[in-house]
């Protein structure tokens, strides 16, 4: 087990050795959230990182990661335990059938941990020899508000009721990030409780430092190129901008096509990698592409 | 600076936010004063994003902050290493948005006495039952005060109806449902276990969130005020998330959220720059559609789309920005006050492009219009399909 970092400076060197490269805001908020115990409540376009900072934490702390997709209509039996009703119908049988049919006794028998389903928000507080565990609960502007609620008594006193077996806390809490894409505003009840932080596309000398992390095999040239364009396409006026993610994507996909350098026409052939909606894809024609990668390419020899 | 006085600077910083407008409660104040002691005061940016990380709570937050830390910490002193190279870089910091920078200064430097309340004044005005009868069919442009009271006195009592969409969620059904598995369970147990006796569950309904997109042009100045108090009269009832436009878009979800209507009626009016102005329809959609559209149409939501589609220029940009708009909501209804003049035709250019898009075309040029729409929100009752006036015209 890796101990949590003790500076700003630690917190930034733990996640560089991960392949994450954040900025000093970034390794700031996680670092104070570390330390006081606190969710890291992170917003931002899709494709900045949001998710990969939660991967990187757990493999880095060697701590599991334990994931929940919001989604809508995410309720209790799926996010935080279901009993196994099969099971419990068996025992209630093979008790009729030994005769020996104690109501009380029954019922205590049937809920019990042994036919409990743990799902990621109960797992989450299960004791773990490596240390409490990291739980990524992804995307929360998906789930609805009445999950929303459901969260606060988990996020705020890391414990979880259930209502026939009583309340099973966590001794340690775990490190809980949670993430939105901004499809609609979280409760500030919920945010009140959390370190925020809005995480930005980053500028291009970052932007360039992941790619060379990420994507070890694109050349210089061509990830200079791959970025700079992907910064001069963000300032255009596009329904959808491209993240990190899909720049990584891209220069992968570059890569793959053995090219060392960006032309136009590849640009064309390539650009439903980087944008992901046809207006968007109609407005970057090759002529646009072309006066695009001209300033890029002034912008990559600076 | 010693630490007792940093905790007071970060105390009195607190106040300068919550003046500006954000919310810092007690707490978040406990919390920062732990988190600098616990950051450290290494370096001026160290200190910013340890502040931001507890006081800030959404992203439109952040220009106040910013401009509200560069303003009170130049005042007070930066604690730890202030060096001048810090200063330097102070300028070159781009200017915060305009608006926030007028909340911040009145936050700083002036009193924060309450401002001057405007005399307040009521007039009974109600008129008999016949005169309701005609006041509902007479339209909005042609009342006079007194009748526009009235009418806003209507619009308050409307009801809308049970406009309902099937949600995820679970809840106690009728026996033609899915089987509960854990009501069943329970329900057996509680008989001893011997009969298993069904429970069913259906899916749980939900009123879907509403999107109101309001012309506050020259053109529609005469149904603006009827039109908010609409607006308003929805919001008590539904989530509504409502936008203004003329020839900028404003969000004034917050401002119309005052349960005083006259009160959310003013903050309106503060918040948004161009009333009675000219209007760009379609730049005020691409405005909408590039900013807003994924935040606030996810959850099916139905657009009200508020405007007389006069729009001169840039018929086509106007017909692709609709067509997006459609494409991303689950129903886009057009309320066009033009359609109550007997004589209405879709001939202007910008009325034509926006028409193929619209799921529903209906007029809110009178009281009892505003009722139909009511009822029209629901989809059983659909009026017109809106290609017929293309053909029409």
């Amino acid at each position: 087990m890796t101990d949590l970092p003790t500076s700003i400076d630690a917190t930034l060197a733990l996640l560089r050795d991960g392949g994450y490269v954040p900025d000093r805001a970034l390794a700031t908020v996680l670092f104070l959230s570390l330390k006081m115990g606190r969710p890291l409540f992170l917003e931002g376009e899709a494709g900045v990182g949001k998710t990969e900072i939660a991967k990187v934490l757990a493999d880095r702390l060697g701590r599991k990661l334990i994931r929940l997709q919001c989604y809508e209509g995410l309720d209790v039996a799926s996010a935080v335990y279901e009993w196994n009703y099969a099971a419990q119908m068996i025992e209630i049988r093979a008790a009729e059938a030994t005769g020996d049919i104690d109501r009380e006794h029954l019922v205590e028998d049937v809920f019990s941990e042994r036919f409990l389903i743990r799902r990621p928000l109960l797992q989450a507080l299960d004791p773990d020899p490596a240390g409490p565990p990291i739980l990524l609960i992804d995307e929360l502007d998906r789930a609805d508000e009445a999950f929303e609620a459901y969260l606060l008594e988990i996020l705020a006193d890391n414990q979880v009721t259930i209502p026939e077996l009583g309340t099973i806390r966590a001794d340690r809490a775990p490190i809980v990030i949670v993430t939105t894409n901004r499809t609609r505003e979280i409760h500030d009840a919920l945010k009140r409780r959390c370190l925020y932080h809005w995480i930005d596309y980053p500028d291009f000398a970052r932007e360039l430092e992941i790619v060379s992390a990420r994507v070890p095999a694109a050349g210089e040239r061509l990830s200079r190129e791959v970025v700079a364009f992907v910064q001069r396409l963000r300032a255009e006026d596009l329904f959808k901008n491209p993240g990190v993610a899909e720049t990584l994507d891209w220069a992968a996909a570059l890569t793959e096509l053995d090219r060392t350098a960006l032309d136009p026409t590849t640009i064309a052939d390539t650009l439903g990698v980087l944008l992901k909606y046809q207006d968007d894809i109609a407005r970057i024609d090759t002529d646009r592409a072309g006066a695009l990668l001209e300033e890029a390419r002034a912008d990559a020899a600076e | 600076m010693s630490n007792g006085r940093l905790a007071d600077n970060i105390v009195h910083f607190a106040r300068a936010l919550r003046r500006a407008g954000l919310r810092v409660g007690p707490a978040a104040i406990v919390d920062a004063i732990r988190a600098v002691e616990i950051a450290g005061l290494a370096t001026r940016d160290d200190f910013y994003w340890t502040l931001h990380a507890l006081f800030v709570s959404r992203h439109d937050q952040h220009p106040t902050f910013d401009q509200a830390f560069r303003l009170f910490w130049r005042k007070w002193g930066l604690p730890g290493a202030g060096s001048t190279a810090d200063e330097g870089e102070d300028e070159a910091v781009e200017p915060a948005a305009p608006a926030a920078a007028r909340r911040v200064s009145e936050a700083l430097f002036e009193p924060s006495g309450a401002a001057a309340k405007t005399a307040e004044y009521e007039v009974d005005a109600r008129l008999s039952v016949s005169e309701i009868e005609a006041l509902r069919r007479r339209d909005f442009a042609q009342m006079d005060a007194r009748e526009i009271a009235e009418a806003e006195r209507e619009i308050d009592g409307l009801r809308l109806p049970q406009d309902r969409v099937a949600s995820r969620r679970m809840v106690v059904g009728p026996p033609s449902g899915a089987v509960d598995a854990r009501r069943t369970l329970r329900a057996s147990l509680r008989a001893g276990g011997d009969l298993i006796l069904l429970r069913h569950r259906e899916p749980r309904m939900v009123h879907p969130p509403i999107v109101v997109l309001c012309d506050i042009s020259g053109s529609m100045s005469t149904y603006t005020r009827v039109l908010l108090h609409f607006v308003h009269a929805l919001g008590r009832q539904r989530r509504v998330t409502s936008f203004l436009f003329g020839t900028r878009l404003t969000n004034v979800t917050r401002e119309l959220r005052h349960r005083d209507v006259d009160e959310a009626l003013a903050a309106c009016s503060e918040a948004v720059a161009d009333w009675s102005g000219g209007t760009r329809i379609a730049a005020a959609l691409h405005a909408f559609n590039r900013d807003w559209s994924r935040r606030v149409l996810g959850q099916g939501a139905i657009v009200l789309l508020v405007t007389d589609g006069l729009e001169r220029e840039g018929v086509e940009d106007l017909a692709r920005e609709m067509d997006r708009l459609h494409r991303s909501c689950r129903r886009l209804v057009w309320l066009n006050p033009l359609l109550g003049y007997e004589g209405f035709e879709a001939k202007a250019g910008g009325i034509r492009a926006m028409l193929p898009h619209v799921d529903d075309l209906r007029s809110v040029h009178s009281l009892e219009a505003v009722a139909d729409i009511c009822r029209g929100l629901s989809r059983a009752a659909r009026g017109i399909d809106p290609r017929a006036w293309l053909k029409a015209a």
